[in-house]
């Protein structure tokens, strides 16, 4: 009997995690949003059979009608059809900086709460990187790897890493001295077993709730990094290029901007909900809203 | 004359399963210069009955289906809201078990003690803080007039449990309610808290409802005593006959498990199980599962509360068999 | 005694505070024999828990020594030592709140010294869960569910199946009735005795009062600002207290008796460890205090066979 609890407990706790997460209802909405924004960026060129980057003289500054839902830019292209290729590159940014900030964030946040010797030359290293310019980070990261987005999503990371590990330590001080700590301590626990096991568990709600932040930022400030000539080069759309271009006509031509925004705001709703319900789930205390 | 008397109070909850009493039926009354002990175990309702003397509940989670307290000629759970604020601090005060969350810590000891007599008393803030230095005297601070211009963590437990003291006698209240208020404190400390809270009624000649989990302190303490358990009364009477002659066997059990300090014992008799949570239905006595006297009869009908000779009340069918109502 | 499995010997632990030198614990000496509980009693500043933590290792010593067993796991080499003897010594946290992981189920909080120690397969993890949770008197059901699911004086059961995984043979327990009622107090003072009487376990048992300790303790160290004040068998303490900090502490011990008149309460608090007086720590706190307590720091010394206490006038 308690041979069977033992065996079968791992795959038991996975798949009550899932069930938890089926149930937990801004979860649910989150998660159909991310699902049809990805979805729209897998499948735009199904969705759309408009060439993005084509421009058309003809068609300029159309407003939203039947053949041009979104209407069209200043070189007559279809907005719609930008926002389904853009969608490719924003959620990719957006994505690629929240997961590699938030690793190397949570890393170096939990080994300065653990470590204390090495915390102050950890932070000073932060401040450091939080002071420096992401901008010119950029550039000089675009200048020695290319404008790429590999170049842009290292970049913007860069940036992001000193908060995410800031709010990671914080949270780990207060954790570490808590008292389950010191009775992992007097069984002999090393340091990696706390963090593996009491630390990094207890930080999941704060780190969460930033990276949705961080997701957020990073399609904004690809689009300012964008309109400086940095990152991938502007005929390829991102949801920040094509408000970016759209700036100008802001006033006459609404819709350039507005309908990119809109994706952008419905993408940082939906990883906003999404990890809210990760945050509730994996913390057993609370109770999941159905 | 009663200063304050609670009749049938029953408080609810909203919880995940829906709303649950966690209070029900209770009585009682305070007379004027009296001090009432409330006992139980967490989880017995103590401390949400005097939350509802003062209205401190979260509307949006508390319903109070039923009962009323009567103070003054007034019903307290049907003042309105501005009304409640000035007897609330002003003529019924509350002090808590933990002094550091009670006070602010960003400002100091006048600041706090002012902010009360300004509001309730209408005194400028110079002569508040020449009243707020009294106050401290009154509750025992030495170098009051130094003292006045701290701030919270710079005073050690007992001295912030002085300074919440302090802001409650502040409008010279008729009831005072002490929820556990030396649960947090040393044991020296706690003796000291208790001889000012006794000398303090003395002085001011208010009420006092002294809550707390411990049988000795509330020993010290009250009068009167009422027993909670699982939201209801389940016995009260005068200190001394509750001491002597406990007559519900949960009484009798919160008394054995009190560590003598006069002789050596092997084990300590004990109340097996533990509270149970207000969203289980206990059909019958609700002390029945963990009773050691429990008797078919006590799992099917609830007993009433009876009354056992002056002034002593009890809920037990078993040890109040024979007896009139 | 020779038959002690746990020593310290003077214990001293100074923590430092912005520039200042804060000590906690000045000078601390006891043994405990195996199967034996020492009761230590005090008020927070007294240094009581910092002397239970100095012992298993949680804080470093300033200067003193620790024996385990045998080995002396302080001072140079003492981390190797300190590491072969830790599986037969565990603790009890005081908050049933704070000393579990809320993202942890009970299995996994009670199998954490199996785990950290290794060498257990899934089957005996299993088995040994089963078995501790019944040793605490916790249904099997309890397993899977988590620390939040259980009132406090549940948790603090689950702490002690916790610390008896590895079988050790010595505990501090510290306060670990002081959050929980007086009702769950009795369980869980009744269960600690029924562990030790059948393991043979040794305890250092913290508490605030001394009401506690009594059906506990065979000996009884009283701290008082980071010294023992007084220490006896629990005979001799109870029947004759010598410190009068001890007997301010009896004598504030609430009784379940409305007729006792309590003498009026010791004025004054625990000194800060910060800036200690010359002399006798509780000098300014003594009813019998004499111009010599405040120059002359009286030490612990024998009045009586198994009795010893720091007065300059017992």
């Amino acid at each position: 009997m308690a041979e069977a609890d033992g065996e079968t407990l791992a795959p038991r706790r996975r798949l009550q995690i899932v069930r938890r997460l089926a149930r937990h209802r801004s979860f649910r909405i989150g998660f159909t949003i991310v699902v049809i924004l990805t979805l729209a960026a897998v499948l735009a060129p199904l969705l759309s059979g408009i060439d993005p980057t084509a421009g058309r003289a003809r068609l300029r500054f159309r407003p939203p009608q039947e053949a041009y839902w979104f209407g069209t830019d200043n070189f007559g292209r279809d907005v719609f059809t930008r926002c389904l290729y853009g969608a490719r590159l924003s959620l990719t940014i957006g994505l690629g900086v929240a997961l590699l900030s938030g690793v190397i964030g949570a890393a170096a946040g939990i080994v300065s709460a653990q470590f204390r010797r090495i915390d102050a030359v950890m932070m000073r290293l932060m401040d450091g990187l939080m002071a420096f310019p992401a901008i010119i980070l950029a550039i000089g990261l675009a200048a020695a790897m290319g404008p790429n987005v590999g170049s842009l999503i290292v970049a913007l990371s860069v940036a992001y890493i000193p908060r995410t590990a800031r709010i990671v330590r914080a949270s780990a001080l207060v954790v570490r001295e808590l008292e389950f700590v010191d009775a992992a301590r007097v069984s002999g626990a090393g340091n990696w077993r706390i963090i593996w096991r009491h630390l990094l568990p207890n930080c999941m709600g704060p780190l969460l709730v930033q990276l949705t932040f961080v997701f957020a930022y990073a399609i904004l400030a690809e689009a300012a990094l964008s309109f400086l000539g940095i990152g991938p080069p502007p005929p390829a759309p991102s949801w920040g290029n094509i408000i970016a271009e759209g700036r100008d006509q802001a006033i006459d031509s609404w819709w350039i901007m507005f309908f990119p925004g809109l994706a952008i705001s419905l993408a940082t709703l939906g990883m906003n909900l999404l990890g809210d319900g990760l945050r509730d789930v994996l913390d057993p205390r609370l109770k999941v809203e159905t | 004359m009663s200063v304050l008397a609670v009749e049938n109070l029953t408080v609810s909850f909203r919880t995940d399963a829906g709303w649950m009493n966690a209070v029900e039926d209770v009585s009682f009354e305070i007379g004027a210069q009296e001090t009432l002990g409330i006992v139980g175990e967490s989880g017995s309702g103590k401390s949400v009955t005097a939350l509802s003397i003062l209205g401190l509940h979260a509307a949006a989670t508390t319903r109070i289906p039923k009962g009323a307290i009567r103070y003054g000629g007034q019903d307290l759970l049907r003042v309105p809201e501005r009304a409640m604020r000035r007897i609330r601090g002003g003529e019924i005060a509350m002090i808590f078990q933990d002094p550091m969350s009670s006070l602010n810590p960003v400002l100091t000891v006048a600041d706090q003690i002012s902010e009360t007599l300004m509001l309730h008393q209408g005194l400028t803030r110079a002569a508040a803080r020449q009243k707020a230095i009294g106050l401290l005297d009154l509750v025992r601070i030495a170098d009051a007039a130094h003292r006045v211009d701290a701030y919270p963590h710079q005073l050690s437990g007992g001295m912030r449990q002085r300074v919440m003291i302090a802001i409650a006698i502040a409008c010279r209240p008729k009831l005072l309610i002490a929820d556990e208020p030396t649960t947090a404190l040393d044991v020296t400390v706690q003796a000291q808290i208790l001889d000012l809270l006794r000398d303090l009624q003395g002085e001011l000649g208010m009420s006092v409802v002294l809550i707390s989990h411990d049988l000795g302190v509330i020993a010290e303490f009250a009068r009167r005593v009422l027993v909670m358990y699982a939201g209801r009364v389940v016995e009260s009477a005068p200190a001394r006959t509750l001491f002597r002659a406990p007559m519900h066997p949960y009484t009798s059990g919160l008394l054995a498990a009190i560590p003598p300090l006069d002789h050596d014992v092997r084990r300590l008799p004990t109340i097996p199980g533990s509270i149970p949570d207000p969203s289980r239905r206990i059909a019958g006595c609700r002390f029945s599962p963990r009773c050691a006297e429990v008797e078919p009869g006590c799992r099917t009908a609830a007993p009433d509360l009876m009354t056992v000779g002056e002034g002593h009340l009890a809920r037990c069918l078993p040890r109040l068999r024979g007896r009139a109502a | 005694m020779s038959g002690a499995i746990v020593s310290a010997q003077g214990l001293v632990k100074e923590f430092a505070a912005g520039n200042q030198v804060l000590r906690a614990v000045d000078g601390v000496t006891f043994d405990i024999a195996a199967g034996e509980t020492l009761g230590l009693v005090g008020e927070s500043g007294s240094g009581k828990s910092t002397t239970g933590r100095l012992l298993v290792g949680l804080v470093p010593v300033t200067s003193g020594a620790v024996r385990l067993f045998g080995e002396t796991v302080t001072g140079p080499g003492g981390a190797a030592r300190l590491a072969r003897v830790r599986h037969r010594m565990q603790f009890v946290f005081q908050d049933p709140q704070g000393s579990l992981n809320p993202r942890m189920r009970v299995r996994d909080a009670i199998a954490e010294p199996l785990d950290i120690k290794g060498g257990v397969s899934r089957a005996e993890r299993g088995e040994r869960v089963a078995e501790l949770l019944d040793r605490v008197g916790l249904p099997q059901a309890s397993a899977d569910r988590y620390p939040h699911e259980f009132s406090g004086g549940q948790r603090q059961r689950i702490g002690i199946a916790r610390a008896l995984a590895l079988r050790p043979e010595f505990i501090v327990c510290d306060e670990p009735v002081s959050a929980l009622d007086v009702s769950m107090q009795a369980q869980i003072v009744n269960l600690l005795l029924d562990l030790q009487e059948r393991f043979g376990l040794g305890y250092l048992f913290i508490a605030h009062d001394l009401a506690v300790v009594r059906s506990m303790s065979r000996n009884i160290a009283v701290m008082y600002a980071g010294t023992i004040v007084e220490m006896a068998s629990r005979e001799a303490l109870y029947a004759a207290p010598q410190h009068p900090y001890t007997q301010a502490l009896l004598d504030v011990v609430p009784r379940p008796d409305p007729d006792r008149i309590r003498r009026p309460a010791l004025a004054g608090e625990v000194p800060s460890m910060m800036n200690r007086p010359a002399g006798c720590p509780f000098a300014a706190r003594c009813p019998r205090v004499q111009s010599l307590c405040r120059s002359e720091t009286p030490l612990l010394r024998g009045i009586a066979p198994q009795h010893q206490a720091a007065c300059h006038f017992v």
